[in-house]
């Protein structure tokens, strides 16, 4: 079953071409990797898919359905969370306030105007945050946890929602080799019932991560296939070395 | 705790005021409620607004309209001022939130000067610059409020009421999106709140408490007058909220009271008691940037710390 299918998927800045044509499709539960030259349209991609952009042309489905004219928010409703290359978290509130946060989301008690945010909020972002190895420093503001962990928070609060579908933008970025490893291990262990589709410049550290791999170059697909296919393909090398 | 003692001095206030500290302090629980609502949107929401005014000016008219020329009771006139003005909320949030930021401010400042100059030309209705009077004060239970302890409990038994409802939306679990949409609505939006939602609802919200601020305002004065819809008097709140520390549930008190204690104050010895207010504003943001409330705090703290 197909979890993403994208249709000539197109998007431009002004003349700019950013997202020029892309039709890729992704499988339940497949872990691919797209990968492409700064300014290859990555990011965009990723904006168009949540609806933080709106496209100029083409289709997005999710699960069979089309969620293209959908609102950022609705999308999410229907199994889509995403992180962000630029951690944008909640700097002042504790780490278990940012979870629980994501938690509510999902949640109805998000409308109660009266009553305040039930402790069961907190004991389960508790559990998610114990899931990603943060439990220690839940009662701390983001403000004061490391940058590997606001990373990990991140991830903890996409996964909190337990998504079908999760986009996971350049996770690695800016990382020590022992928070990518960290990092690395949590995505490892993100169950087969969620796909996960990730962008990442690391491509030593995320080709084994994933099934299959997407280049892009100028907004368009211009190689997928398995790890040997894509590295054997002269045009990844043209696009990354130049020759 | 430190609410409880608050409310005790305030209840107290009266047995060692005179009638004129009476008088102002029942202004400033008036102000108070007025600046609150201000604070939902611009401390909570991050909606800074200065047409604000435009809610407690059209439930004072429309109360002050339908007990001058319909003849109805206070207690019918009230809930219809409130219902009309909450309604027009709920209009006027679904064109100023079009926009956001500086396009908001422009929007809500457009909207309420609409209705300031309707009140002005539309002098069959308003009375324009003459503005509305004759206006009785309500007999809740056959009280007498025309004298000042009596309207001072009054106004203080509503002005508590009100910032307790308001308190509780903000520390509710709807408090913790608006606070979210506010920080990061990017974000808010990728966790799947419908952030353009989370701000009407507010705006509404805060347009109902700023219309009981109207009603105990036109009860108060027993007289209503353009100038109550007009720029000055949102700016005003707006200022009491940043002076007294936007964000947070005492800011708005305070500042309510920072602002109409110099008004009276000052303008009985100072001719030009506006440029007192405005050095004083330029002092607090200065030394004090984040209001009254918070800098005392922080202030505290490091005194605390050296001790």
């Amino acid at each position: 079953m197909e979890a993403l299918r994208i249709q000539n998927l197109k998007k431009a800045f002004g003349g700019l071409p950013a997202i020029a044509d892309v039709s890729l499709s992704v499988q339940a539960g497949e872990r691919r990797l797209i990968i492409g030259p700064n300014g290859a349209g990555k990011t965009t991609l990723f904006n168009l898919l949540t609806g933080d952009l709106a496209r100029d042309a083409g289709s997005i489905e999710l699960f069979g359905e089309e969620v293209g004219r959908l609102a950022t928010h609705n999308r999410v409703h229907r199994g889509l969370a995403r992180t962000y290359q630029i951690i944008t978290l909640f700097p002042k509130d504790t780490l278990e306030h940012n979870v629980a946060l994501s938690l509510l989301g999902l949640s109805r008690t998000r409308w109660n105007t009266f009553g305040r945010l039930p402790s069961h909020f907190y004991e389960e972002a508790r559990q998610v945050l114990a899931r990603v190895g943060l439990e220690s420093v839940a009662g701390r503001p983001i403000a004061e946890v490391a940058y590997g962990e606001k990373r990990r928070v991140e991830i903890a609060m996409a996964l909190a929602q337990k998504p079908r579908v999760l986009l996971l933008d350049e996770p690695l970025a800016g990382l020590s080799r022992e928070e990518r490893a960290q990092v690395k291990g949590l995505i490892n262990s993100v169950p087969r019932e969620t796909t996960v589709v990730m962008i990442e410049h690391d491509m030593d550290t995320a080709l084994d991560m994933a099934d299959r791999i997407t280049v892009l170059h100028y907004g368009r697909v211009i190689v997928e296939g398995t790890r040997a296919e894509v590295v054997a393909d002269p045009k990844t090398r043209e696009v990354y070395l130049g020759h | 705790m430190r609410w409880a003692v608050f409310g005790v001095l305030a209840a107290l206030l009266p047995l060692v005021a005179g009638e004129y500290y009476i008088n102002l302090a029942s202004q400033i629980v008036i102000f108070a409620v007025f600046a609150a609502s201000i604070n939902l949107l611009l401390g909570y929401g991050g909606l800074p607004t200065l047409g604000h005014a435009a809610y407690l000016g059209v439930a004072a008219y429309v109360s002050a309209l339908m007990h001058l020329k319909l003849g109805f009771d206070h207690w019918m006139a009230a809930p219809i001022a409130v219902l009309a003005t909450t309604l027009m909320g709920c209009v006027f949030g679904l064109i100023a939130l079009r926009a956001a930021g500086l396009g908001f401010l422009m929007l809500t400042l457009a909207l309420s000067q609409v209705l300031w100059g309707t009140a002005y030309r539309w002098v069959s209705m308003t009375d324009g610059d003459n503005g509305l009077r004759g206006l009785a004060r309500p007999t809740p239970f056959g009280l007498d409020l025309n004298q000042a302890m009596p309207f001072y409990y009054f106004a203080l038994v509503i002005g508590a009421f009100s910032i307790w409802m308001m308190a509780r939306f903000v520390n509710s679990a709807f408090g913790a999106t608006l606070k979210g949409a506010r920080d990061q609505p990017r974000r808010m939006s990728a966790l799947g709140y419908d952030v353009w939602l989370i701000r009407w609802i507010t705006f509404v919200y805060a347009s109902f408490w700023g219309a009981v601020s109207g009603l105990l305002f036109v009860y108060y004065h027993k007289y209503i007058h353009p100038v109550s819809l007009s720029l000055a008097n949102s700016a005003e709140g707006l200022l009491a909220v940043i002076a007294g520390g936007s964000g947070t549930l005492a800011g708005p008190l305070v500042g309510a009271a920072i602002v109409l204690l110099l008004k009276n104050w000052a303008s009985a010895y100072i001719e030009r008691w506006n440029m007192l207010l405005g050095f004083v504003f330029v002092f607090i943001v200065v030394f004090m940037p984040e209001g009254v409330v918070p800098g005392v705090k922080r202030l505290w703290k490091r005194y605390v710390s050296k001790t």
